[in-house]
């Protein structure tokens, strides 16, 4: 066999690995497309749409943290802005359409986000959480004084109005469609990013930043942007949970919230696609269901001891241990 | 003419009655629903014992009205709005809870009370202290309890001031709450003869109030007045503590403290300590009686708020059974005309924007001399008559009072 023979060879090995590999994501994205589409009918919506928006918070932390490799203590500042931006706007102006009012919070934490990254990229590791951190706090301290935002009874009576001024989103059943074809949406436009040649990019930094900067790589640039986006996707989140509950509250802005994000998405599975979504969905659940039984006193406890077993036992979080078993065996 | 109008007036009333009193329990099962933080900053004041209260509640009165079993499901806030709003919806939409319970951290509150107004369910507020529950958040749907920020804040400065404590300084927490905690104090003082003659606001929260309390010490006021809650209370009482305030002559006036955070805190620490309660268990022998039963079950003295949980809750259950209806406004109404005499309240009445009004008592911290015991802690100064006590209905911008 001659060495062109042997890389052919190789190459089709790969070919019909990556085929096997897109069809069994194929089916599973299918299944769960299905098992959302259905749920509400099964469960109860406003539960599942607090999934959602936490879900959709957890992968622009992702975006950010395990594509990028940059680990952000603050992001609890653009979900808490998107949120406050939106339930103000939607309260005081009764002539803006639902829609306006996400968009509106959307663009605010977009902003908001670009002065974080403007201040904060040049440092890395701690130095880089801590100065994130900082900001957020900021943050906080506005928002606990602004006289907007209620203080600590939180701001409260945001009215859900009407999609495009057409659908009624007063319905539980309509504003679960909407925010699952939003959540869908930020999920495929992540999936396209991080596919992309810029996504390429942005792992080639999270794997060795030197290297990427001796290739020629303005990095700076593609952190920022990275930055800029992920705050932008965790703005929309809450943005989306301030007309799902019709409020909004110092709770999004505290960093306990930045703190709840890095664990959904180190339970599922830091860098995966689905891990932040499955550990949003876990996450919550655990503190609903606890919150409701004999161990609600333990619920704090759990988590912490989860989060322990996680960092020490499997890593790469649910996902990624089922895809490194996967490969292993069913390859 | 005006016969036959007097005539059809009684019959369209007397209708409407039997129509009333038709009304009857829904699913022949009283669902009550108790919802408080179960493990965060809060267990203390309301959390597991605030639920046993409830259950004590239930079981006295028989559990069961009218034939119609009594329920109780549980639910930890985690102090959290979202939890509180999506907990409460879930409840009255799929579980047929009439009426919830606890309820202790402000937003939690009116979120929870934002819900209960859709699905016109009833909540008894027991846990929280903010005055705006029955102000400019009150809805026909609830009714706050125990107490609030209005009758401490005003309570503890206007018996002080009495007493002669005619200086004051105040330490404010920077945000909402503190700030309209500050402006009640300043008012009330000022109309009682007393002068402010100073204040300082600290961040919030606050871990180290050193700096704080030797300026406070240092203006020679009569009297420090805390503006603040919860851990920097109490941060602030222990560092004063270690600074020989009261010893040197000054007073703490504490304006949100509860019996658990005095208990944590001993009376070493908050020895001379003057507060606004609107319930404590050694006042009678009523309270010690029912007290006792609440230690037997949880090893602990119950707190305002415990009390209240009981006290309330029976109210609840007394108005279902007077009218033989669950309905939350035929209820609330039969609440509204029945008057409350029983160990937490003599002769409270809810008001129309759902403010229960009783007498306050201003206590003072017991020095470790004086106590006899663990829950040994307060002294009973003086009685603040409920009509002074909370904010009187002409200043209330509560919708249904002012009907806007």
């Amino acid at each position: 066999m001659s060495q062109i023979d042997i890389q052919s060879d190789i190459q089709q090995t790969i070919l019909k690995q990556q085929k096997i590999d897109s069809r069994r994501k194929w089916i599973l994205n299918g299944v769960l497309l299905v098992l959302l589409l259905l749920a509400p009918f099964v469960m109860y919506p406003v539960f599942l749409m607090k999934i959602l928006c936490f879900a959709l918070f957890a992968v622009a932390f992702n975006l950010l943290f395990g594509f990028t490799g940059l680990l952000s203590f603050g992001h609890a500042a653009f979900l808490a802005t998107g949120g406050y931006t939106t339930g103000y706007l939607l309260s005081n102006f009764s002539g803006l359409t639902t829609e306006m009012g996400v968009i509106a919070g959307t663009l605010m934490a977009t902003v908001l986000g670009l002065g974080f990254a403007l201040l904060s990229i040049r440092r890395q590791g701690i130095y880089f959480a801590m100065v994130t951190l900082a900001l957020a706090q900021l943050v906080f301290f506005f928002f606990v004084q602004a006289s907007f935002t209620g203080g600590e009874d939180g701001m409260h009576g945001v009215p859900r109005g009407e999609l495009f001024g057409l659908i009624n989103l007063e319905d539980n059943l309509n504003l679960y469609y909407v925010v699952l074809t939003v959540f869908l949406g930020c999920y495929l436009l992540v999936q396209r990013i991080v596919s992309s040649p810029y996504g390429h990019v942005l792992k080639a930094i999270k794997q060795n930043e030197p290297r990427a900067i001796s290739l020629g790589y303005k990095v700076d640039r593609y952190k920022i942007l990275a930055f800029v986006m992920s705050a932008a996707l965790a703005g929309l989140a809450g943005s989306m949970k301030s007309v799902v509950f019709e409020l909004a509250s110092l709770n999004d802005a505290h960093w306990h919230m930045s703190g709840e994000v890095i664990l959904m998405t180190l339970i599922g599975g830091m860098g995966t696609l689905l891990g932040p979504v499955l550990g949003a969905t876990l996450v919550v659940n655990i503190e609903y269901q606890l919150g409701q039984g004999p161990l609600r006193d333990w619920v704090d406890p759990i988590l912490g001891g989860i989060f322990v077993i996680t960092v020490l036992a499997f890593r790469s979080g649910i996902v990624g241990e089922v895809q490194k078993f996967v490969r292993k065996n069913m390859g | 003419m005006t016969m036959m109008k007097k005539l059809l007036t009684s019959a369209v009333a007397s209708a409407l009655m039997v129509g009333g009193a038709q009304a009857e329990i829904s699913d022949n099962v009283v669902k009550i629903g108790y919802l408080a933080d179960m493990s965060g900053t809060y267990r203390d004041l309301a959390g597991p014992n605030g639920l046993t209260a409830l259950e004590m509640a239930v079981k006295d009165f028989g559990g069961k009205v009218d034939g119609a079993k009594i329920e109780i499901v549980t639910a930890d806030d985690r102090n959290s709005p979202d939890v509180a709003s999506s907990t409460v919806r879930r409840w009255v939409e799929n579980d047929k809870v009439d009426m919830v319970a606890g309820l202790v951290a402000s937003s939690v509150t009116i979120a929870a009370t934002k819900v209960l107004e859709e699905a016109d369910k009833l909540g008894l507020v027991n846990g929280s202290a903010a005055s705006s529950i029955t102000n400019e958040y009150c809805t026909p749907n609830h009714i706050h309890y125990a107490y609030d920020t209005y009758a401490l804040s005003i309570g503890t400065p206007t018996a002080i001031v009495k007493e002669g404590g005619k200086t004051w300084y105040i330490l404010t927490a920077d945000y909402a709450f503190g700030h309209a905690m500050e402006k009640d104090v300043t008012r009330v003082v000022e109309a009682n003869g007393g002068e402010i003659i100073g204040s300082i606001r600290h961040p919030f929260p606050t871990p180290d109030f050193s700096s704080f309390i030797l300026q406070a010490q240092a203006s020679g006021a009569d009297v420090i007045a805390l503006a603040n809650a919860g851990a920097d209370t109490t941060n602030a009482i222990t560092t004063a503590a270690e600074f020989g305030v009261t010893q040197s002559g000054q007073t703490i006036a504490g304006l949100v403290v509860f019996l658990s955070d005095v208990h944590a805190l001993g009376t070493e620490v908050a020895q001379g300590l003057q507060l606004t309660t609107g319930w404590y268990w050694d006042m009678n022998d009523e309270t010690r009686a029912w007290s006792d039963r609440f230690m037997e079950e949880t090893g602990a003295r119950p707190t305002m708020v415990h009390a209240g949980i009981y006290s309330s809750t029976l109210q609840y259950l007394n108005a279902i059974k007077a009218t033989g209806s669950d309905d939350a406004q035929t209820v609330r109404k039969q609440m509204m005309d029945t008057p409350i005499n029983d160990m937490f309240a003599k002769n409270g009445r809810i008001r129309e924007d759902g403010r229960m009004v009783h007498d306050m008592y201003l206590a003072e911290v017991k020095t470790p001399e004086e106590s006899t015991g663990e829950w040994d802690l307060y002294k009973i100064i003086s009685t603040i008559p409920a009509d002074e006590a909370f904010r009187p209905l002409a200043e209330s911008d509560c919708k249904l009072v002012t009907g806007k």
